[in-house]
């Protein structure tokens, strides 16, 4: 027996020891630890993202079931990035709304962990455990708040429905070992060179996919969203919305360009159903919302829409775009709730677009900021959100798919009018009483999203060349 | 001076200014008044620097020494920027030159006319305006498909703010409006500059007018630009935002609307729609003329039972670009320097009227034609100075209008003498409501108990006024600097196109 070669997997192995260590603070300090084990979740998240960026060992560990490349790098970082700062911005609000459960961050640091073996898995066993250990961190995160009936609510149909689409997962897993006789992306892509395709590997990868875009909330996969988004704790919710989404799809795509790029057709088919649907959805059911975490969650819905365009595409324009699209969309979303969670009068949070009524006059900064961020939604130049679309549409028209691509740019276009409701209800309204002073780690955040928001156009070279070699990887 | 990036400096100036407007504290009468001087300050400099533009300007450079030689584009600036195709390329030619010009001239205008009738949230608004020059500055400049893009698209975002923000009671239904019909036109020429991109390997401007794109794609790549221009100029029947941006948006916003934002459209046709798929232009010209002749003649109609004054220049507005289009799309050189000449005096004419209405607006606070009747007694001066530019509406011989809407005639009888017979009814169309409105605004006896107190022009409503006046009046006698410097670029527009039309014709007949 070898000893693998844990290298490549050392930013996991910071996490897990560090969740580790973690709970045993937590159990040991008591009720008073939740400030101590959230930096300490901080620096550990860190610490694993300054250990990506300085190591470059890459290969392939564990018998085939493990691989660190570019693409797996890159986007464990905006993973870490994305846990970072949803941990930081639950700070003010613990301070506030009494949030003070040490399990919060440690949960967090394994959802991570879990996210990271997603995006590294070589193989479907390892694929599932990093999901599962992802899912199950995060039930629990959505129902922390357990006084409140919403939040168990949520964390109860997140459970439910979570647990469906683990079974269809497993169940298309089991087809496509069932038909090829290997569980590793690589046996089953030999499978493909050998050149036979048989049917059932083909229901196999619906289902697969079918399980995955439940992950990345796409219709018609998407129900759980917009409760979840709702009944979840403001800061939770930051964190579904980021983190997730890029590991799940990080995970899609290296399904879709990796080890099924040989039936790309047939999984091309269902991938623009799927986006088409979840554009066509998030632009139209987001109109009437009224409570603006229901809202981020019909945009999110509507982005991985067109996120998904670009994995359509199958081609390697296509999957730079979708990691550029990732990029930008872990910035805006960041930002977003960074303002989401600076909603707070005298009297506590409020979550109602309404709210924020006159915002631009009570807090012109913040109100700028989620007016740029809401224009860049949108897809309004010179914004980041113009270029993340640009990109897509242009991978769609590149494959010669203008049906797709007219379908995406109306569907935006209905969209639209959601995202400039809230810059008509900040701008144009009269106010109202303002919000309390912003703490200063929102801030940090506001400022960070709204200069990569407003400035993407400037140093927009070497995010795109970042995506370009990341995509490199699967072609 | 030829190193100096002349067409940047122009464009980002107004950014500066914004930078400016940033360090001013406080919103007192004080701070209010620092920052409109800031504001008119910049808007002015700008204005001087890009006169440079003008000097510097040779109508007479060409770019290959073939017969008739390809135009150059000049002051021709190039940096990387998106990746390795999409570049930031800046340049003009004699059309977009004067574009250029007619931007930095009316924002001053716009400023100072903004200086008592806005009094809150000013810094917002000097700002929403300055931003709102460097993007229409821009759009004239780009010589790249992405950044004209950009430019073209991200101007929605402060005139939806100065529409929401500073405008009358039905503001966010006008401003959303606006934003909507706008961005559903240009995202379909996205798509349609990003065909390009796949057909033509590039998003360079100046190659892409060289390139012949296969006839079966121009015409989907025809409609897709055609959705975003016909929108933006606004041909019937797609204007309907146009009427209610007017009314809405305050003053400056409705002089920047009509004297620059419409402007887009045409040039846009002039710069891609017909270089750059003649022969789908060729196919479409029928649906153009439609569009144009129904736009002058229904819009004109419309126009006459308005009972607000601004929604009656605004559907006065459709009709003269109805005159454009049509004008345009002759594609003959009198119809297209007509086309050129009118949206220039357009800009100029229908700022001023935009102006004229707000300075009765800004006394009384209602823009109703009944609500006034016989200013001339109280206003020699404003109803001089209306009186010039209702004529120059109505096309007078002597006003800018009229060489214009001439000019086009010509164009449009060469082309057809039927549309040419149609449109000129759209003539006196004009003047039936152009007058009539004048009348009803400003003879008549002074009966209203409130108007008897009206004052005149303020020396400041005249220094807006006068220049804009005194253009109007030397480009209706004295053409020749507008058509001289276009001359080159249009001769050569009509050359090409007619050479694409007949290779089409060529093709058609071998497969034949």
């Amino acid at each position: 027996m070898m000893m693998p070669d844990l290298m490549p997997a050392i930013p996991e192995l910071v996490l897990a020891i560090g969740a580790l260590v973690l709970l045993m603070v937590g159990v040991f300090v008591g009720e008073q630890s939740s400030k101590l084990v959230t930096g300490l979740a901080i620096g550990v998240l860190a610490l694993a993202a300054v250990l990506l960026i300085l190591t470059t060992d890459d290969g392939v560990t564990f018998n085939g079931a493990f691989v660190m490349d570019p693409f797996a790098r890159l986007m464990k970082i905006l993973v870490l990035i994305g846990s970072l700062f949803a941990i930081t911005m639950t700070e003010g609000y613990a301070r506030a709304e009494k949030f003070d459960k040490f399990e919060f961050p440690v949960l967090v640091v394994l959802a991570t962990l879990g996210m990271l073996m997603m995006i590294s898995a070589n193989d479907m066993i390892a694929v599932y455990l990093g999901l599962e250990l992802q899912s199950l961190s995060l039930y629990v995160i959505a129902a922390i708040n357990r006084d409140s009936t919403k939040a168990t609510e949520a964390g109860l149909k997140y459970f439910v429905l979570g647990a469906l689409s683990s079974g269809i997962l497993l169940y298309g897993m089991s087809l496509v070992y069932g038909f090829t006789g290997h569980t590793g992306f690589d046996g089953i892509s030999n499978v493909f060179a050998q050149g036979d395709a048989p049917v059932g590997l083909v229901v196999g990868l619906v289902f697969i996919l079918a399980g995955l875009a439940f992950k990345i909330s796409a219709v018609p996969f998407h129900m759980w969203t917009p409760d979840v988004y709702e009944g979840a704790p403001t800061p939770v919710t930051a964190f579904f919305a980021a983190a997730p989404k890029i590991a799940a799809m990080a995970l899609f795509m290296r399904i879709t360009f990796g080890t099924f790029e040989a039936i790309r057709f047939e999984w091309a088919q269902i991938v623009i159903f799927i986006s088409g649907a979840s554009m066509a959805l998030g632009a139209f059911a987001g109109i009437g919302q009224k409570n603006i975490k229901r809202l981020m969650a019909y945009s999110s819905i509507a982005n991985m829409g067109y996120a998904l365009i670009g994995v359509a595409t199958g081609s390697q324009a296509g999957a730079e775009s979708v990691i550029l699209y990732l990029m930008i969309y872990l910035a805006m979303v960041l930002g977003a709730f960074a303002c989401i969670l600076s909603m707070r009068r005298k009297e506590g949070m409020v979550e109602n677009i309404d709210d924020l009524a006159g915002a631009a006059r009570t807090n012109p900064v913040m109100a700028f900021i989620l007016a740029a961020i809401m224009f860049s939604m949108a897809g309004i130049p010179p914004l980041a959100g113009f270029f993340a679309k640009f990109f897509v549409f242009n991978a769609a028209i590149e494959q010669g798919m203008y049906g797709l691509a007219v379908f995406g740019v109306l569907a935006s276009v209905v969209g639209a009018y959601y995202y400039i409701r809230i810059v008509k209800v900040m701008y144009f309204d009269e106010p109202q009483e303002g919000f309390v002073s912003i703490p200063s780690e929102l801030r940090v955040v506001l400022g960070l999203s709204g200069l990569f928001v407003l400035g993407f156009i400037v140093f927009a070279n070497p995010f795109i060349a970042m995506a370009k070699t990341a995509a490199k990887t699967f072609f | 001076m030829s190193d100096w990036p002349l067409l940047s400096t122009v464009t980002f100036m107004p950014l500066l200014g914004v930078l400016l407007l940033l360090t001013v504290r406080g919103n007192d009468e004080i701070a209010r008044r620092n920052l409109n001087n800031v504001a008119l300050l910049t808007t002015l400099a700008t204005f001087i620097v890009s006169l440079l533009i003008w000097v510097d300007f040779d109508p007479s450079a060409i770019e290959t020494a073939d017969s008739p030689g390809i135009p150059a584009f000049q002051m021709v600036e190039e940096h990387a920027w998106l990746g390795s195709t999409i570049s930031y390329r800046m340049g003009v030619d004699g059309i977009s030159m004067l574009f250029v010009i007619l931007t930095t001239f009316l924002m001053p205008a716009a400023i100072y006319a903004s200086r008592y009738a806005i009094t809150n949230r000013v810094k917002e608004y000097m700002i929403a305006f300055l931003v709102l020059e460097t993007f229409m500055i821009g759009v004239f400049c780009s010589l790249d498909l992405v950044l004209f893009y950009l430019f073209f698209e991200a101007g929605l975002i402060p005139m939806f703010l100065i529409i929401g923000i500073w405008g009358g009671k039905r503001r966010v239904y006008a401003s959303f409006k606006f934003f909507l019909f706008t961005l559903t036109g240009s995202v379909l020429m996205l798509l349609a500059i990003m065909a390009m991109y796949r057909e033509a390997g590039t998003t360079d401007i100046a190659v892409l007018l060289k390139y012949q794109f296969p006839v079966e794609m121009q015409t989907w790549l025809w409609l897709a630009f055609f959705a975003s221009f016909a929108v933006k100029m606004p041909m019937w029947p797609f204007h309907t935002w146009l009427p209610d941006a007017h009314v809405e948006a305050p003053t400056a916003g409705s002089v920047i609307l009509a004297g620059v934002l419409l402007k887009m459209g045409g040039y846009g046709f002039l710069r891609f729609s017909i270089p750059m798929f003649p022969v789908a232009s060729a196919d479409m010209v029928w649906l153009v003329y439609g569009l144009s002749l129904v736009a002058i003649v229904y819009t004109s109609f419309v126009a006459l039972v308005q009972e607000d004054m601004k929604k009656l220049i605004a559907y006065s507005s459709v009709a003269h670009m109805g005159f454009v289009t049509l004008g345009i799309f002759t594609v003959t050189v009198q119809g297209v320097q007509g086309g050129i000449f009118q949206m220039l005096s357009h800009g100029l004419v229908s700022g001023a009227l935009f102006l004229c209405v707000g300075v009765v607006y800004d006394r009384m606070h209602t823009r109703e034609i009944k609500a006034y009747g016989g200013l001339v007694h109280r206003m020699p001066w404003y109803a001089a100075i209306f009186l010039i530019f209702t004529m120059a509406n109505v096309a007078l011989p002597g006003t800018a209008g009229f060489v214009g809407e001439f000019l086009i005639l010509v164009g449009a009888f060469k082309a057809n003498s039927w549309i040419a017979f149609i449109a000129a009814t759209g003539v006196i169309l004009s003047a039936a409501y152009a007058l009539w409105l004048y009348r009803r605004v400003v003879f008549g006896k002074l009966e209203k108990e409130n108007l008897k107190s009206i004052l005149d022009l303020d020396s400041r409503e005249k220094i807006i006024l006068v220049p804009l006046l005194i253009l109007t009046i030397f480009f209706g006698l004295y053409p020749a600097p507008v058509l001289d410097v276009t001359a080159e670029a249009v001769n050569h527009l009509i050359y090409n196109y007619d050479a694409a039309l007949k290779a089409a014709a060529d093709v058609a007949s071998a497969a034949r």
